[in-house]
């Protein structure tokens, strides 16, 4: 359990996490030389130019045509390619059967990695803010689901999923992304890792909602609240173990994530501690709605996933904490 | 090793065994037709029509022209045969076990719980099927990825995918024929099962299809037409298909659905699923020329 990943870079900006993945792809290539990148014209837009650049053999181009390209993914796969799709999470969408059918059901070792997901797309609007996909890809059996919080973990990642044997569904981002991590930063697939001391309460969060979950943790301190925060980037298996023992020693949940408030990160957290270590949670997320077009720090405030609401909620899984004792 | 070892070998194989190809390949495509009957009847349900309509073809396919035997399902140089009409897998079923795929009696559990010949072919319970499918437009675009993984690895394998005419009707059907046309695979041949009838009604009822020849044309893509139950004509379209040189192949087969059952023949009601009656798969078991001591066999559980 690597317990002393103290965020010592909060602030500053990075890449985007799409151009973190971009990069890390095409750094990784020589040592994958069965590795080939999906686009379906859209390389630009998720990183992935970089590695048409380097490797222009690599990137094979499938046109707009999301649906034949994430199934070709599954025959390329099948004669032992290492395939990545790529796209825009809602374009990706189109093709969730494909995934499901010629992806997942056959359980081919082929990557899907969405850049563009929930608020943080920003002012493209309502259609492309894909709010659904964690749950969605979720549900696919053995699907791995990931979603990073910094350059440096989106790095990590990559480099993890190309390294694990299944099919895995990977978030990025669209916009410049808040730098947390050190280079000497851990990412395991499966596990989640406590960025923050605290005992009062948990805030459990995934990709940009991380770097709100530590703000709020600042916003809760001055009313005396001692908040932990688990950067969870693993959804999908979620580490069950850590969210016991911060169940157990915290006693309250907060989850925050860029996605509608079902299916996603928050139901995977209270699934994997209700059964066993029950406690007050708290949902912090988009709630049943579609997305509208905006800055993504105007759209975490109109969505109500900005710092300020995680530490409200912060509060409210407290109160309800100490009704109980 | 290249693709021309196998070929080696399965004609030698068919010198010894001194049975003329064709004769052995309409052998196959009766047992494949005796086959899908019996397993649909032990079943309780299944698609009879499009399983039919296609059983020559896979015959074809299978005694010929892929180089896939069943003693190294893992080599990396084989053929690929995708049934992207997956509800077809009766005749996929059967016409494995008669090359040794499967067991001939197993194959008979068709959609049972526990057993592997599920309702549309899974490539984790039989791993020569090569993918799962069941969705439609699926597996054309699996078998392209094939082919251009091969094509990447200079495997000079050919990747197969067998449509049914109604599937066509789904828009990542033609997405793959501009993608495959792009990539200029010319180890990718499709061939369309075009027997005319879909789940309700013929195609031309339900969205209409011609000039079909004319869309694969405009796709990019070398196309043939064909007797779907001409075995030399299939054979030697087949052989033909894999000579074209940076195109990609289609076979146009004009089938009859229901082919062999006259009751079926022509008929969307037998599209499926659909429960065969005793009296029914008897009837259509002798239509098909079977021993009535083989029928007892076939049917009996």
């Amino acid at each position: 359990m690597s317990d002393n990943n103290a965020p010592g870079l909060i602030g500053s900006s990075g890449d985007s996490l799409r151009e973190a993945f971009g990069k890390a792809l095409t750094g990784l290539a020589p040592e994958f030389p069965k590795l080939v990148v999906l686009d379906a014209d859209i390389a630009g837009g998720t990183g992935v130019h970089h590695f048409r650049k380097a490797y222009p053999e690599r990137l094979i181009q499938f046109g707009i045509a999301e649906q034949n390209m994430m199934a070709a993914a599954g025959g390329l796969a099948a004669v032992g390619m290492l395939p990545v799709v790529t796209g825009f999470a809602c374009f990706l969408e189109r093709a969730y059967e494909q995934a499901r059918l010629s992806i997942g059901y056959a359980r081919r070792n082929a990557k899907i990695v969405a850049s563009h997901p929930g608020l943080d797309v920003g002012p493209d609007g309502g259609s492309a803010q894909a709010l659904e996909d964690i749950a969605a890809f979720r549900a696919i059996p053995g699907m791995t689901v990931i979603s990073p919080a910094d350059p440096i973990e989106t790095a990590l990642a990559t480099r993890a999923i190309l390294e694990f044997d299944g099919p895995v569904y990977m978030r990025t981002g669209r916009s410049a992304a808040t730098r947390l991590f050190g280079d000497d930063h851990v990412f395991e697939i499966g596990k989640g890792q406590i960025i923050r001391h605290g005992h009062d309460v948990t805030l459990v969060a995934c990709g940009v909602e991380v770097a709100r979950a530590l703000e709020a943790a600042e916003i809760l301190e001055s009313v005396e609240i001692d908040a932990r925060v688990v950067n969870m980037p693993t959804i999908k298996p979620i580490d069950t173990e850590l969210l016991k023992r911060c169940a157990r020693e915290t006693g309250a949940i907060v989850t925050a994530e860029d996605h509608n408030i079902y299916g996603g990160l928050g139901s995977a957290v209270a699934e994997a501690v209700t059964k066993t270590h029950p406690c007050p949670i708290e949902f912090v997320g988009v709630i049943d709605s579609f997305g509208t077009s905006g800055e993504p720090d105007e759209l975490a405030n109109h969505f109500e996933i900005s710092a300020p609401f995680i530490a409200e909620a912060a509060k409210r899984a407290v109160a309800r904490k100490r009704g109980l004792q | 090793m290249t693709i021309a070892t196998p070929i080696a070998r399965r004609a030698i194989q068919t010198v010894a065994d001194g049975v003329d190809l064709e004769t052995q390949i309409a052998d196959a495509a009766r047992f494949t037709r005796r086959h899908t009957i019996a397993s649909i009847y032990r079943a309780g349900s299944g698609h009879p029509g499009g399983a039919l309509s296609c059983a020559d073809i896979l015959a074809c396919l299978f005694g010929a022209e892929l180089n896939i035997w069943p003693s190294e399902p893992e080599d990396r140089f084989r053929d690929r045969f995708v049934l992207s009409k997956g509800h077809a897998c009766p005749a996929l079923y059967a016409v494995g076990a008669y090359h040794g795929f499967c067991d001939k009696h197993e194959a008979l559990s068709l959609r049972r719980l526990g057993s592997p010949f599920q309702g549309h072919p899974h490539v984790r319970d039989l791993p020569w099927v090569e993918t799962s499918t069941g969705s439609l437009g699926q597996g054309f675009s699996v078998a392209l990825g094939m082919a251009l993984g091969m094509k990447l690895q200079k495997i000079r394998a050919r990747a197969y995918a067998l449509l049914g005419d109604g599937e066509l009707q789904e828009g990542e059907v033609w997405e793959a024929a501009m993608c495959a046309a792009h990539h200029k695979l010319d180890n990718l041949c499709a061939i369309i099962d075009y027997n005319k009838l879909q789940s309700d009604a013929p195609n031309e009822v339900i969205m209409r299809l011609e000039p079909l020849a004319d869309k694969w044309r405009a796709f990019g893509w070398t196309v043939f037409e064909i007797d779907g139950h001409n075995l030399p004509e299939i054979l030697s379209t087949l052989h033909l298909a894999a000579s074209t040189h940076e195109r990609p192949s289609v076979l146009i087969a004009h089938t009859v659905k229901g082919k062999g059952v006259p009751y079926m023949e022509g008929s969307a009601a037998w599209h499926g699923s659909v429960k065969l009656t005793r009296q029914q798969a008897e009837e259509a078991l002798t239509a098909l020329g079977t021993e009535p001591e083989e029928i007892k066999e076939l049917l009996d559980v």
